[in-house]
């Protein structure tokens, strides 16, 4: 649990920080920092909310809305989500939040490089990332399910770096 | 249009399913030093007019590809005799052959059969072994094996793997609509059987160390879950389906056990279950992943990988659990590993400057050793008998299978014509 405390702390961080810096009309941001000495959950959530409007009421199927948006990607053998996944994570958050039957689905996948058992691990830690998000942002642990498939179910064909970093993702699957 | 690119795909996938019928073996190094033999052609005495299995042409194979010996082909074979008597020594040691493979098949009853080898020291001019061995007309590869077996311990000391299995896993179609097999064959990639087939990924077999149970991963529950499934019979059952991560079972030496990875309490870690389910137990406590357990030849520890040192290595820890000691220090990655039937060696995955190749690490002297060539090698296994290293690696933009001699100096590449084939995994020595 070491690692998942490090982390969470470290995500929370990244949150509020970008929370703070991608709206600008949001300026309780700076409660979200002052709350996380005492609960780093409760400081990621309001900093979340804050730093958008409200998604519940979006749209699924429509191919316009930013929840149309379902894959994030990595770098090599990181697991880290980039500030600009992390907005749009908070969007899906926002709406699996204000939708608690819908459930979700979290696929890691990785590249093809290394042993096949390893990239199962490293897809399990890049959906578990998600997940951390999604969850430090109001979403139930319930209505969350991961899978990792490690490298055995590749979105592009190929050997080169083109289709590594598009191998190398999470799939929001509802 | 559509209905020609209807045909079109029904007759390519006729194809598919005709090519994907066995193995083929190139041997892609060869090995200085190895002993020049010849393998006769056996006598045939039967109601057909050829013998239903060429014996000798299998023999020759599979010494062949061990990269110990040499066959002399069978054009510069200048007699064919069938019995000791009719050997004469002068002729074989000028064409400087150091062994001689001589027999005969019979048909002894309708469908049934008995194979005779006799095998010659040339130079002595001695007979150094020979057999007489009954079979049906299924049996008659394995006879070959078997015969090969006896051939390689008799002149190199050491026990042949010929009469073995290799399972492996293969996948076709593309991202869309996959499909996934595990198929068990003989060594030399002939009689592939299929044993499982899918439309989610299939992982990590392992075999039981009768050769009678192959445990592995499957997704068709859309989650991983893992199986022991009986390789005759076909039946099976599911071991392991907690909550995320249930994955990379091998066998322990003594057959009760199964070392495998649990993500259950939030991250990847080893635990040991007894092949009933009835008791869990679990090694290995740390924040970073740990997984790809397996078991020393004593059973007393596991090698595994983990990152908790900032990047992918291996580590030993005893069955008991307690802390991990970490065996590799050569490269940013080490992952995968299998260790050699005597204990002393460990073949795996060493990632260095982009480029996945096999490399056997001395336990002894801690000397790190790349056997192969490739770009994405994966997955090594050793033969039973410690000689060789299957593994897969890419060929153009297929996946297929390679082997290589445990000193490096001698590979092979087994390919199937259809698919990508890989995770092999050695069978133990049949019983």
């Amino acid at each position: 649990m070491k690692y998942t405390l490090g982390s969470f702390i470290v995500l929370a961080l990244m949150l509020v920080i970008s929370g703070c810096s991608s709206k600008g009309g949001s300026m309780d941001g700076g409660a979200g920092i002052e709350d996380k000495g005492t609960g780093a959950d409760g400081g990621a959530v309001t900093s979340g909310a804050a730093g958008g409007s409200d998604y519940s009421s979006y749209s699924l199927t429509d191919p316009n809305s930013p929840l149309s948006r379902r894959v994030i990607y990595f770098e090599y053998d990181s697991a880290e989500i980039t500030d600009s996944d992390q907005e749009l994570l908070v969007m899906h958050a926002s709406y699996l939040f204000g939708n608690p039957d819908q459930s979700i689905t979290l696929e890691g996948h990785t590249d093809e490089r290394g042993s096949r058992e390893y990239n199962i691990a490293l897809g399990d830690r890049r959906a578990l990332s998600v997940q951390r998000i999604l969850e430090l942002n109001g979403v139930a642990a319930e209505q969350i399910t991961i899978v990792s498939y490690g490298e055995e179910k590749a979105a592009a064909e190929g050997h080169s770096d083109a289709a590594w970093r598009l191998n190398r993702r999470v799939e929001l699957v509802y | 249009m559509t209905k020609i690119v209807k045909l079109l795909i029904l007759a390519s996938m006729f194809i598919a399913a005709h090519a994907s019928a066995a193995l083929t073996i190139e041997i892609t190094q060869g090995m200085e030093g190895a002993i020049p033999i010849a393998v006769v052609p056996l006598g045939w005495r039967g109601t057909g007019a050829a013998a239903p299995e060429n014996i000798a042409a299998i023999i020759a194979a599979d010494l062949n590809r061990s990269g110990r010996f040499e066959s002399l082909p069978d054009r510069d074979l200048v007699a064919h005799p069938v019995t000791a008597e009719q050997v004469k020594f002068q002729n074989w040691r000028m064409l400087n052959v150091d062994n001689l493979v001589i027999g005969q098949l019979e048909e002894t009853t309708a469908g049934q059969y008995s194979v005779q080898f006799e095998l010659f020291d040339v130079f002595r001019g001695k007979r150094l072994t020979g057999a007489t061995i009954p079979a049906p007309a299924r049996d008659l590869r394995r006879v070959a094996h078997y015969i090969s077996d006896l051939i390689y311990e008799t002149l190199t000391g050491e026990r042949g793997a010929f009469n073995t299995q290799i399972a492996y896993v293969t996948s076709s179609g593309n991202s869309k609509n996959k499909s996934y097999t595990l198929l068990v064959a003989d060594s030399d990639g002939y009689s592939p059987q299929t044993i499982l087939t899918s439309k989610q990924p299939l992982m990590s077999p392992s075999w039981s160390p009768d050769g009678r149970q192959i445990a592995y991963v499957s997704f068709e529950n859309k989650t991983a879950e893992i199986y022991i499934q009986e390789v005759l019979s076909g039946s099976r059952r599911k071991l392991a389906s907690f909550k995320g991560i249930n994955g990379a079972p091998t066998w322990s030496p003594d057959g009760r056990k199964l070392a495998l990875t649990l993500s259950r309490d939030g991250n990847p870690e080893i635990y040991v279950m007894t092949i009933d389910g009835g008791d869990l137990r679990r090694l290995t406590n740390s924040a970073a992943i740990d997984t790809e357990p397996v078991w020393a030849p004593d059973g007393k520890s596991l090698v595994f990988t983990s990152d908790r040192g900032g990047s992918a290595q291996l580590y030993r820890v005893s069955v008991t659990g307690g802390p991990a000691q970490r065996l590799t220090f050569d490269g940013k990655y080490n992952a995968g590993a299998d260790i050699s039937p005597d204990g002393r060696k460990l073949a795996m995955v060493h990632g260095e400057g982009g480029r996945y190749r096999i490399a056997v690490l001395d336990l002894d002297s801690g000397l790190l050793r790349i056997l192969t060539d490739g770009q994405l090698d994966e997955s090594p296994s050793f033969s039973p008998n410690g000689s060789m290293i299957i593994y897969a690696t890419g060929a153009g933009n297929r996946e297929v299978l390679s082997a290589v001699s445990v000193d490096g100096r001698f590979s092979q590449r087994l390919s199937l014509q259809a698919g990508n084939v890989r995770e092999p995994v050695w069978s133990p020595f049949g019983k």
